[in-house]
This record gives structure tokens, sequence and C-alpha cells, in this order.
């Protein structure tokens, strides 16, 4: 019989059996939902209380745009809002900055002051619709902006929920829209989780994120053990300026991806689950539940979809939200169909809902908790996938740690090698990939795909209206705050009330931007792979 | 010398601003796999900085990897530069997300080799050794 390893690196028998829980650590972890350890759930009810957020990702050219596509899903039954930005707004460029050029609006949609994000959300009830920003580099910023918003339109900031991406460690590892060194990086990061933990108490100011790592190339175990070393390092920051662990953890959340083997999958998350309740409560001493919760958006995909045949992509995207319901996640999105061609048009984006409310309605995925509990090959895999992450993470620690590794690329160099060898691996049909090196149509067919138009147009109206606002605000006022921004970060204050005063007086993400990098510089990517 | 006497050189930037580079070092890797001396750039390469890559280092090929859909604005203004510095007579290669209607487009902007999602790694680099002379 031929052998079979996961991805992660673990042997997969072809029976399981009392013996093997047992032996793999037993029952030990595996507990009641709504309890420590959390393997099970981090609520008692689950889905028979509220069925998980759908939140797909959506944004492009204006922000008028934008609010369209916003209000299209949300008629359509989307539950959230997880909101693309377009590359200047991602690394803190203005819609005239001549680096801009050629990208306004094109994979997102772009952002210059508080204007564009009245418009982004005008007409949407930000108690009913949480929104999650998918921001990074500029996440400090986009922060003070939406907190500025929601206060504008009425909103108790103390009671608003919401998150932001916020992760920028991970962008150094994948996805690359980072602005700052590291070490100030982090420091952003941290000035954020003590903002929010006093003055957006229900706000979750960073979703640490092991889906991009594992879009790079890293395996299902080391996506959960390089995530984990990341959210550590940040609630280290949080600690070193003296907020108590309780007083931050509940904030924090998770991004994960779901695609590759079900078991594997489901397994990863339950181990995930149990593993991140043990770290804060026996590494950094939590004490309410809140705070050893691994809440996570479990989503995307998009690595294991094909360029070919990509109406498969439907079926593959139909398992993967199946992954994310039996991983007991709070918020799902799916990456579309067509993800490889182009942004979603709304028809893709709707089939990608329905995937999901299908799951809901009509096939009992919200009626029983942790429904795979207690099947020998379940338990066993998810015992397995625990030791997996703790063994990645104590590699990590002897090796200096997660922030020296990013800084020196060597966590870039690992995961890139394993692209490249998963590449050859397709491409040697030694790891099977539908459509792409078994079961080829021999002549490709027309692709079903209809591509997003981009609209040239879009840019000069951004433009247009960014000079407009310069033009007309208190440019005064701007420049006060601004001289303000680049005093705090100079003197190590936290840059947050600055930047909301800042962004009150309608200064552009660019020119925050800029101040910031005066005082940090600019990161250098070392080139290791 | 002529390049069939020496290695192959390749310079393989990320234009634009776009920062998804997984496919760019997996390439990356596979040139050098294939025996090709590799200059990678990089995120967020300008026109400016690929040309004068290109000219510093004497490169045999000029090769993009472009994900983020700017491909066409990037090298519209990429040609001029590449021709003004003599690089006209380089090996021209573009790939990554680059949908089937731009594909001529991007041939009369002098990418001679075009290699979109799905193509496969040793398709790049055969067609690599089989351009230079």
């Amino acid at each position: 019989m031929k052998k079979v390893i996961n991805e992660s690196g673990i042997e997969v028998k072809p029976l399981y059996t009392a013996a093997d829980v047992a032996a793999s650590g037993g029952m030990e972890m595996v507990g009641e939902p709504g309890q420590y350890p959390f393997t099970r759930g981090i609520h008692r009810e689950m889905y028979r209380k509220q069925p998980w957020t759908m939140r797909q990702y959506a944004g492009f050219g204006n922000p008028a745009d934008t609010n369209q596509r916003f209000k299209y899903l949300i008629a359509n039954g989307q539950t959230g809002l997880n909101v693309a930005f377009d590359l200047p707004t991602q690394i803190g460029l203005d819609s005239d900055d001549p680096l801009a050029e050629g990208e306004i609006g094109r994979v997102g949609m772009s952002i210059d002051t508080l204007r564009d994000f009245e418009i982004a959300f005008d007409g949407i009830d930000l108690k009913k619709i949480t929104v999650s920003l998918t921001i990074n580099g500029a996440a400090a910023i986009l922060i003070a902006m939406y907190l500025a918003m929601a206060e504008k339109r009425g909103y108790d900031i103390k009671e608003l929920r919401g998150t932001a991406q916020n992760d920028i460690l991970k962008e150094f590892i994948g996805r690359g829209t980072w602005i700052f060194p590291v070490e100030p990086s982090i420091r952003l990061v941290g000035d954020t989780i003590e903002y929010c933990a006093t003055h957006a108490p229900k706000y979750t100011p960073v979703s640490v994120c092991g889906y991009h790592i594992r879009e790079s190339g890293a395996t299902p175990a080391q996506e959960m053990a390089y995530a984990f070393s990341i959210a550590k390092a940040y609630a280290d920051d949080a600690i070193k300026r003296g907020l108590p662990i309780d007083e931050f953890a509940g904030r924090l959340s998770y991004n994960f991806n779901i695609f590759g083997n079900i078991f594997e999958q489901v397994c990863k998350f339950r181990a995930g689950r149990g593993l991140w309740a043990k770290i804060m409560k026996e590494e950094y001493g939590a004490e309410k539940p809140g705070s050893m919760w691994l809440r996570m958006i479990a989503a995307g995909g998009g690595g294991g979809l094909t360029f070919e045949q990509p109406e498969v992509n439907i079926v593959r995207g139909a398992y993967y939200a199946l992954i994310s319901a039996l991983s007991g996640t709070q918020t799902m999105a799916l990456c579309s169909y067509d993800e490889a061609y182009t942004i979603p048009t709304e028809y893709s984006a709707r089939i990608s809902l329905r995937t999901m409310q299908l799951l809901i309605e009509e096939m009992g995925l919200t009626e029983t908790v942790d429904p795979l509990a207690g099947s020998f090959y379940v338990e066993t895999m998810t015992n397995e996938m625990r030791k997996k992450m703790e063994e990645i993470m104590a590699e990590t620690d002897a090796q200096g740690g997660i922030v020296k590794m990013v800084s020196e690329g060597t966590i870039q160099a690992k995961v890139s090698a394993q692209a490249y060898q998963m590449q050859r691996k397709i491409e040697s049909g030694e790891f099977p990939k539908v459509g792409v090196n078994c079961y080829r149509n021999e002549q490709e067919e027309d692709h079903p795909v209809e591509f997003h138009p981009y609209n040239e147009d879009d840019a000069r109206v951004q433009i247009e209206s960014l000079r407009r606002i310069r033009a007309e605000r208190d440019n005064a006022k701007v420049n006060e705050a601004l001289t303000r921004l680049r005093g705090d970060a100079a003197a190590g204050r936290n840059v947050m009330p600055a930047l909301v005063d800042a962004v009150k007086a309608y200064a552009s993400v660019g020119e925050m931007t800029k101040e910031l990098v005066n005082v940090f510089g600019r990161y250098q990517e070392p080139i290791r792979f | 010398m002529t390049a069939s006497q020496r290695r192959i050189k390749v310079l393989l930037g990320k234009p634009g601003l776009d920062g998804h580079d997984q496919g760019a070092k997996v390439v990356a890797r596979a040139m050098m796999d294939a025996g090709f001396e590799v200059i990678y750039t990089g995120l967020r390469q300008t026109p400016e900085q690929i040309a004068r890559i290109a000219l510093e280092e004497d490169v045999d090929v000029i090769s993009l990897s472009s994900m983020a859909g700017s491909h066409i604005p990037f090298c519209r203004k990429l040609k001029p530069l590449l021709e003004a510095n003599g690089l006209d007579d380089k090996l021209w290669v573009i790939g990554g997300n680059l949908p089937a209607q731009d594909h001529e487009a991007l041939r009369e902007l002098g990418f001679k080799g075009i290699f979109p999602s799905g193509s496969k790694l040793d398709a790049i680099t055969e067609f690599i050794r089989k351009e230079v002379k």
C-alpha cells in the first residue's frame, strides 16, 4: 500500500481506531464547546445561535463604485463587508502620486481622505453590518479614518465593532504591502492595539493572517504556527507597554486559508483552537475566556483554485466552504471561481455567496456543533496537527524568533522554496490537480469568464476629487495635525490620537504616510529566496 | 563572448506596486535550476529602475512578473526606456495574470515571450534557452 503523507508532513493511515486516539494523546484537549481549551468551538451553541458571518472581499474603482457593490452584496444576503483597497492606498500613496499611475482603483477601491470613506459607507448601517478593512502597511491611518467616519455618522465608538487586518509581519512574508521597516511597523500595530483597548474596546484592530503565508508556500501546520508566533510578537509589544493581557487579547483575531485536504484542514483548525487557548492561558496568564478564543475568518482558498477549467472552481469553492463550516469559523468568505483571471464580477461574487448560503439553508451545517468530533481519525489528526504546530513554533523560537526570521528573510526563503517544490510536484503530476495535471480538456474551450471592467476614467475622477478637497479644507489645521503626527512619531508617543485629528482635518493617506516615513524610514527588502 | 558560450543572464523584475511575488520567486528558482544567472529585483520597480538594472547588469533577458493587472500601462512606459538604452535586441519576456485579450498588445510592445498563469516552468526556461543566441 502506498504511503500517504499530508501536506503538513503527517502520515495518514488507512484506518484509525480508539488505540490511535489514545496513542496520540487521547481526548484530553477535546473538551466541550464554549469551554477551555475550546477545541470544539469558542461558543457553546455556535451556529445554532448565529450562523457564520459572510464577508466577501470587495472593492474597486472609486468609493462610489464600491458603495454600489457593497449594497449589491448586502441585498443578496451578505452579513459583513470585507474591503479591498487599491495598491496605492495600501502602500500609502495618494492618487496623484506618479507611482500610482495605472494602479488607481484596479484591485480595490481608491481612498485618499475621509471624504472617500464617507462615500464608500454611505447608507450602510455599521451596527448591523460589521466592516473588515484589508489594510496593513497603512492600517493605523485607515483605522483612524474608519473611527472618524463612524463618529461623524453618530455612532458611539465605544460600541463600534469591526476589524482591520493590520498584520504587517505577514506582509513581509507574502503580499508585500509594507511601508516602514520591521521594528516601527510592529510599533504601529502596538499603537492601534493600545489605542483601541481604551477608545474602541469592541473594535478588532488586528487579524493575524496565516492565510497569505500559506499562499506563499507554507504548509497548513506552518500557516498556524507562524501566525501564532506573529500574534505573540504583537501581544509582547502590547504587554511591554503595560497593557494587561485580558485587556486586549480578546480583540485579536485570525485569518486562515481553507484549501487542501478536507480532514487536514478541519483538524488544523480544531488543533489551532486548542493550542492558542493553551498559549494564552499557560504562557500569558490570560484569565478571561475571550482572551483564549481563536476567533477567525476561515476563507478564500485562492491558492487551490485553477486557471484551467475555471468553472470547476465553483465546485472546489463549495468544498472549501464545507471545510470552513466544519471548522467552526466565525466568518467565511470564498475566492470566486474567476479568481485566477480577474477580480469578481457581481455574477461570480453572487455564486460565492449562494455557496455559503446553501450550507446554512439546505445542508444542515449549522444544526450541530463540531459534528466531526469523536471520529478516531479526526481526533488523532487533531492531536498530531497540534503537536506539529508546537514543534514548528519551538523551531522558530530556537532560530531567534519570528521577528528576527522575518527581518532576515529566512522565513521568506523557506516558504518560497516550498512553493517551488510544490509547483514542480504539480507539473510532474506527483501532486494531483484536476484539470491541470490530470483530466485536462484536450481542447481548452472558451472559458466562461467575464472580466471585471477597469474604468480608466476612475483615476481622473479620483485625482480631481482629491485636488478639490485639498483646495477646500482648512490647510492650516491640516499642517498643524501633520506636525503633531511627526512629533509624536519621533517622540515615541502613540500616533493614533494625532492620526485621528489629521484624518478629521481631511489630511490625505499620502500626506500622513510621508510624515511617518520621515521619522521611521522605508523598509528595504532583503532579496533572499 | 556570445550568450551561448556563457551563462544566460536574466533580469526578473516585479513591476509596479503589486506584492504578490510567490510566482516570481518560483520562476526565479526554475531559471537558476536551468543554469541561468538570475538578477531578481524585489518588489515595486519603476520602468526606469528596470531599464537601469538591465543596462548595468548587461542581461540577455528582461523578464517581468505581473499579477495585479497594470501590465499594459507599465510596459507602455518601459518600451521607450529599453529602446533608448539600446536594449531592444534583448529578449523581453512577461508572465503572470495576463488576460488573453492583452497578448497581442504585449507582443506589439516588444514582448516575445508571454507566459500567462498556468504556464509550465520548463516551457519558460526552454523558450529562453532557444531564443537567446
